[in-house]
């Protein structure tokens, strides 16, 4: 398996590289780490006129914590540097769970948060993780920087809301609102398998309270799904066993499912169901309040993460 | 390297873009012009002539063709040549020494590690890589470690095995802290 | 030349690296410096790459292709179509199993990945870009994809390039004692029924396959490196097929990244990379994909059972009814010995007294890639003890007994050897009871019961599955076994220098089993010549003996044996040769590990060494000079190896997840002649055999597209997965036969673990009442059979929405 031909460029600014965008034709993609991209055109699935390596901008490589807690991950942060990173276990505890699930070690010293993002894959874990967490793509362009909300960032398999000449430059997680607890839990048959199902569980406590929760899926759609009437069930009120099993309920039923070799529709509706539940289970019985879960349901993976 | 060509007419290759790359392969400095559709694992295999680096998937799922690159860990054939311009790439022709094997490659041996020999390279690269971040590790950090790396012949036990006996010996030669993480080393 | 009397006289044999020795592995040497010659590496001056395009559908008529955009683009050289193969009688081939495959289609496409053009270019990339530039006219036909399907009535016929061929049925074929089995079935007090389905598996080594063809005009000579695990068969058919003469042809096997019978059939991107090269006069060099590999090259299993067990109440098994529906895909290109449709499926419940067993088998053609390779198998032996295994389990829990009471009352007792099997094979040695005591043991069999007991009280799921088999390796004899009519002989030949240094060569192939250090231990057992003296050669045609190749766990049963009797006819020449030194008559010499003596006089002796010395420069009158030879070994019987695997797991009732808590591993092959080595294959047996219940398969949707065509969807374990192992061997029966006792190992482990998995999982849920859940037990599977209490296909075509 070969790529097919293609313009190659390695800029090493991003003005340069906003340039080569907007006047790059029609079909550029940027390269970052490259996992998905790279193998997509070895199977000829993308056959781009040209890249732009971003690999040379120099600034990017980052992941840092504001003052006031914001987290800022840069367009070259590696799956890696989240999953060895002294800066989540703690303060984020869905992004703790979800580093070292994506993928495989490998993948995850090239691969990076933001490219997995723009790539859209209904089945990538970071844009659930992202968007439970209520997190923007810092965008970057001819006409300068605007932050685009998860939300409204992915919006459909593999499919951005970037412009042409925009890159994703920075990935932002706000600073809590109290205290963070929740966790991601994946079903994966081995390592490395794409997701049969994932669950990416946010809540922020403060004073006992919910003061703001979010719940995104992952595989069980056309692109990743915030399950936003799952989260609005826990805001406002204590965590407690009645408004997990409605949580875990309303977020079932916002999976959209296919039956496929990984499972059926219901079985996967079920699974959200099941992690919904664990997720928020293991926040209830944590004493602080803030506790990390995060497994593939591979067992043997689950044992590690515990 | 220099290559002759069928002339099959000056517009076939008029629009082949071709880019120069300077780097580094086992502490030896090279160029090469190459297309940057190249894939890394070819300019290493077919290049640079260093066959231990094997291609097994096409689809980043083996790790047979897992190569360091600046000190990381990745697989080669989902890499392009051109992206390792400036960089240092070292492959399981670089583990030993002149005179002397790499503990891992000692292991492997002792512990029965390999039978075909076909993902050894490329398991022994990741291991490398987990033992330069972590000198002391538990077989469950190994078997973690290498979880990127597929074996068809060994069932893995007896690579655990060999990884922890080289990290022995490692231990035991160099009893100094081990060097800060090539993950820290990014970050900053 | 003679040592004193008080001297101790006999090697070591351990320290010279001799038989029972873990001798640390002499082609590691290469490998860990990433110096392994793999056919990937092999580059020659000059040297073109070819590529091939495959249909990307099952099933269609190809109405036209045109290749003319491929043939502008600048490099490439030539492209290959079904058309162009048939000018030359080459668009089809004959297949191990006396069918005929395409090369290059013509007609029409047969399955998904079927090779359809080839191009041949400067370079593998531009090769790639010029496949892309082919257009193939398809006209899309029904698709069929199991047999079910293709046995319907008005089903379309996939092979009407066949005159007389009006269905899409192989063959049927059957074995054993209707009328003795029905008797017995009408004798049951219960009988107990299964139906199952062995899933289609890839043997998915990870180097694929692939070829370097080098004619030379000048001398007529083709030289072909390739990946194969029988370097010879593919030099018979390549005379045979391309119409060369034999002794023109060479081929080589170089190290073979994994083979696991993926390697032994003959493929069509070798036989076009061999035209490519006759028709270019350069070196032409194939190296297939991965997705080329798993999606067109020899798959294994793929086989429904329908199984009954007549049983009295009291335990003992009566009868056995077995008939099974292979999908062999669209063209009959099992790898496997002429005289067995089914391969050697009729091995089943040899390993326990049956009087009386009858076995059907139907083959089918479906539109899926041909193969029926021996996947760590030696023929069907997989689907056969696993078939028979879950029968077991089902049989003991219909009759409320015990799994490990219900298997040893049936065992064939170890002094009832030989033992005729009810389908005719000979039995020759074992102690079955005794490993399985050995494995009860090690996973504490009764405790783990009670623990069982009380975990499900509070709601968690344990489980304990028994896999108990024996099974036949070592093909063949040459009576019964052959392979287009080749006998299953095999063959050693050695060459003993006048140092005392040696090359031995041999008609196997190793690929991972560690040939070039076992082989040698052989001969520093029979010789004493210390191992590290002994070079072992394989897989090159010009200079290794003829010999059937490394497949079915054949070649310590066969060519081990060769290399056994070569060097006791090198042996008796040296004591002739030592007669001649110490001056005595032959019947007076003695022979003890490394040196003969004089039996009266054990002091005066000489060493091998001095015997190979004379052989080129003393050796007495009328001796013919030299100390070579070369053995055929054509076996008596097959091995029968026995083994016990248990695997404890617990199943997550929520998920359907399992883990595997335990496995235990009893394995008696016999003799081992590096158990170093013998552990290593154990532990990548069990690890296919927990691939296989767990995870790896190849399914197909409804419209013929294979699910598993790359290593996203066709999952291996890693590491993470694979659970640890407890190996024991202190049980060890030697192989009445074999001239050093051993018994073959390669395979058991993948053709018995399998069960112990699957017994496991359905154990642990057994209170559902569910008989089955298919292979892999895969998590939706469990939780589906948790949930609606019912049995759970994994038959193709895949449930999609």
């Amino acid at each position: 398996m070969f790529p097919a031909r293609f313009r190659y460029e390695a800029p090493h600014s991003l003005d340069e590289a906003i340039s080569l965008l907007r006047d790059g034709g029609d079909y550029v993609k940027v390269l970052a780490g490259g996992q998905s991209l790279v193998p997509m055109m070895k199977l000829r699935f993308a056959t781009p006129d040209m890249l732009v390596d971003i690999n040379d901008v120099p600034g990017l490589a980052y992941h840092r914590t504001d003052p006031d807690g914001t987290l800022r991950i840069g367009a070259l942060c590696r799956h890696a540097d989240l999953e060895f990173s002294s800066l989540l276990p703690g303060t984020q505890p869905t992004m703790a769970a979800a580093a070292p699930l994506v993928a495989d070690p490998l993948v995850r010293n090239r691969g990076t948060l933001v490219g997995s993002l723009c790539h859209a894959d209904p089945q990538g874990d970071w844009a659930s993780v992202m968007l439970a967490l209520g997190g923007s793509v810092i965008a970057q362009g001819p006409a300068g920087r605007r932050a685009i909300p998860l939300a409204e960032f992915v919006t459909g398999p593999f499919e951005n809301t970037l412009g042409h000449d925009e890159i994703a430059v920075e990935a932002v997680v706000p600073k809590a609102l109290g205290t963070r607890a929740g966790g991601y839990l994946k079903l994966e048959r081995r390592v490395g398998d794409f997701a049969t199902v994932g669950t990416a569980v946010a809540i922020e406590t403060s004073g006992g309270t919910v003061v703001r929760a979010g719940i995104a899926l992952t595989g069980v759609g056309g692109s990743t799904i915030a399950a936003t009437d799952a989260a609005a069930a826990l805001a406002g009120k204590p965590l407690s066993a009645d408004s997990i099993a409605e949580a875990a309920e309303l977020a079932a039923s916002a999976a959209q499912p296919k039956t496929d070799h990984r499972g059926t529709a219901e079985y996967k509706r079920h699974l959200v169901r099941v992690f919904v539940s664990r997720i928020l289970g293991g926040s209830l019985s944590s004493t602080t309040g803030s506790s990390t879960t995060g497994s593939s349901a591979t067992g043997a993976a689950a044992e590690r993460a515990a | 390297m220099t290559m002759v060509y069928d002339d099959t007419g000056d517009e076939a290759t008029a629009d082949v873009p071709v880019r120069k790359i300077r780097f580094t392969i086992n502490g030896r400095k090279k160029v090469a012009e190459i297309e940057p559709r190249l894939l890394l694992a070819d300019l290493i295999r077919r290049g640079v002539g260093l066959t231990g680096t094997h291609r097994g998937c096409d689809t980043t799922n083996c790790g047979a063709c897992t190569v360091l690159v600046d000190g990381r860990a990745g697989k080669s054939c989902t890499m392009l040549a051109v992206q390792v311009d400036g960089r240092e790439v070292t492959t399981v022709e670089g583990l030993a020494t002149a005179s002397e094997l790499h503990p891992l490659q000692e292991g492997f041996k002792q512990e029965h590690g390999l039978q075909c020999g076909f993902c050894t390279p490329g398991m022994m690269l990741s291991a490398k890589a987990l033992l330069d971040r972590n000198p002391d590790p538990t077989e469950e950090d190994v078997r973690w470690a290498i979880s990127g790396n597929l074996c068809r012949c060994t069932g893995y036990q007896n690579i655990v095995k060999s990884v922890l006996w080289a990290a022995a010996k490692l231990r035991e030669r160099e009893p100094e802290p081990a060097e800060a993480s090539a993950v820290n080393k990014v970050e900053g | 030349m003679t040592t004193t009397a008080d001297e101790s006289r006999a090697l070591d044999e351990i320290k010279i690296g001799g038989l029972g020795s873990s001798r640390k592995r002499v082609e590691d040497d290469r490998f860990i410096r990433g110096k392994g010659n793999y056919v990937d590496d092999v580059v020659l001056p000059g040297m073109l790459h070819m590529e091939i395009l495959r249909s990307p559908l099952a099933h269609a008529r190809i109405k036209s292709i045109d290749a003319s955009k491929a043939w502008a683009l600048p490099g490439v050289r030539l492209v290959l179509t079904g058309e162009m193969m048939a000018t030359r009688n080459l668009a089809w081939m004959p297949t191990l199993s006396y069918d005929t495959q395409a090369v290059l289609a013509t007609d029409k496409v047969r399955f998904q990945g079927q090779e359809v053009a080839c191009v041949i270019a400067d370079d593998p990339y531009i090769a790639k870009d010029a496949c892309e530039l082919i257009e193939v006219d398809y006209e899309p036909l029904p698709p069929i994809m199991n047999p079910w399907q293709g046995l319907a009535e008005d089903a379309p016929v996939i092979r009407d390039d066949k005159v007389n061929q009006a269905d899409n049925v192989v063959y049927n074929w059957e074995v054993g004692d209707k009328a003795g089995t029905d008797r017995a079935f009408e004798q049951a007090d219960v009988i107990s029924k299964m139906e199952l389905h062995y899933p289609r598996s890839h043997p998915s080594p990870i180097e694929c396959c692939g070829s370097v063809a080098d004619f030379n005009r000048a001398t007529q000579k083709l030289t072909v490196y390739l990946t194969s695990q029988a370097p010879h068969i593919v030099r018979a058919a390549v005379a045979m097929v391309a119409e060369l003469p034999e002794h023109m042809i060479r081929i080589v096997s170089p190290d073979i990244g994994g083979g696991f019978g993926n390697k032994v059939p003959i493929y069509p991107g070798y036989v076009c990379s061999i035209l490519a090269s006759i028709l270019l006069e350069c070196p032409v060099k194939w190296i297939e994909d991965k997705t080329g590999n798993l999606i067109s090259t020899g798959f294994a299993r793929d086989v429904y059972l329908k199984g009954e067990m007549a049983l009295r109440k009291d335990g003992k098994i009566l009868g056995v009814r077995m008939h099974t529906d292979a999908d062999h895909g669209a063209f009959f290109s099992d790898a496997q010995p002429s005289k067995f449709k089914i391969g050697l499926m009729h091995s089943a419940f040899a390993a326990y007294d049956v009087p009386a067993a009858h076995l059907t088998a139907r083959g089918v053609y479906t539109n899926k890639a041909p193969g029926g390779v021996a996947y760590r198998c030696s023929f069907r032996v997989t689907e056969a003890m696993f078939f028979q295994e879950r029968m077991v389990q089902a049989a003991a829990d219909d009759l409320g007994m015990d799994q490990a009471a219900f298997r040893r009352m049936n065992f064939v007792r170890d002094d009832d050897f030989p033992h005729r099997t009810p389908f005719g094979f000979l039995t020759d040695s074992g102690q079955y009871a005794k490993c399985l005591e050995v494995g009860l043991k090690a996973i504490d069999y009764e405790n783990f019961r009670k623990e069982q007991a009380e975990a499900r009280k509070r709601g968690r799921l344990l489980g304990l599955g028994i896999s108990t088999m024996t099974e036949p390796l070592g093909a063949g004899n040459s009576r019964e076994y052959d392979i287009l009519g080749i006998k299953m002989f095999d063959s050693a030949e050695l060459k003993v220098h006048m140092t005392g240094k040696a090359i031995l060569r041999t008609g196997a192939k190793t690929q991972g089993q560690g040939h070039e250090t076992t082989w040698a231990q052989i001969v520093a057992h029979e010789l004493g010549i210390p191992a590290d003296d002994v070079v072992v050669e394989e897989g090159d045609t010009d200079t290794a003996p003829f010999g059937m190749g490394t497949y079915a766990s054949r070649s310590t049963p066969v060519a081990g044996a060769a290399v056994a009797m070569v060097s006791r006819k090198i042996r008796a020449k040296a004591r002739k040769l030592a007669a001649h030194l110490l001056e005595v008559s032959e019947e007076d010499i003695e022979w003890e590990l490394g040196r003969f003596y004089v039996r009266s006089a054990p002091g005066r002796g000489v060493t091998i060494q001095e015997c190979a010395m004379a052989a080129y420069s003393n050796m007495p009158d009328g001796m013919e000079p030299g100390l070579e030879n070369t053995a055929y070994y054509d076996p008596p019987n097959l091995t029968w190896p026995f083994a016990v695997y248990i695997v404890t797991v617990e199943v997550d009732p929520e998920t359907g997840v399992w883990d595997v808590l335990r496995m235990v591993a009893v394995d008696d092959c016999g003799v081992r002649i590096n158990p170093m080595i013998v552990e290593g294959q154990i532990m990548g047996g069990l690890t296919e055999a927990y691939a296989m219940a767990s995870m790896q398969f190849i399914t197909f949707d409804a419209d013929g597209n294979c699910v598993g065509s790359n290593y996203m969807d066709y999952l291996l374990p890693s590491a993470w997965e694979t659970p640890g192992y407890e190996l024991h061997s202190e049980v060890v029966t030697p192989c009445p036969h074999h001239p050093i006792g051993a018994k073959g190992i390669g395979e058991c482990a993948a053709v018995g673990g399998p069960a112990a998995f699957v017994n496991a999982v359905m154990d642990a849920i057994s209170e559902t009442g569910v008989r089955n859940i298919d292979m892999p037990v895969l998590p939706d599977r469990v939780w589906e059979a948790l949930t609606y209490r019912r049995d759970v296909s994994g038959a193709p075509p895949i449930r999609q929405d």
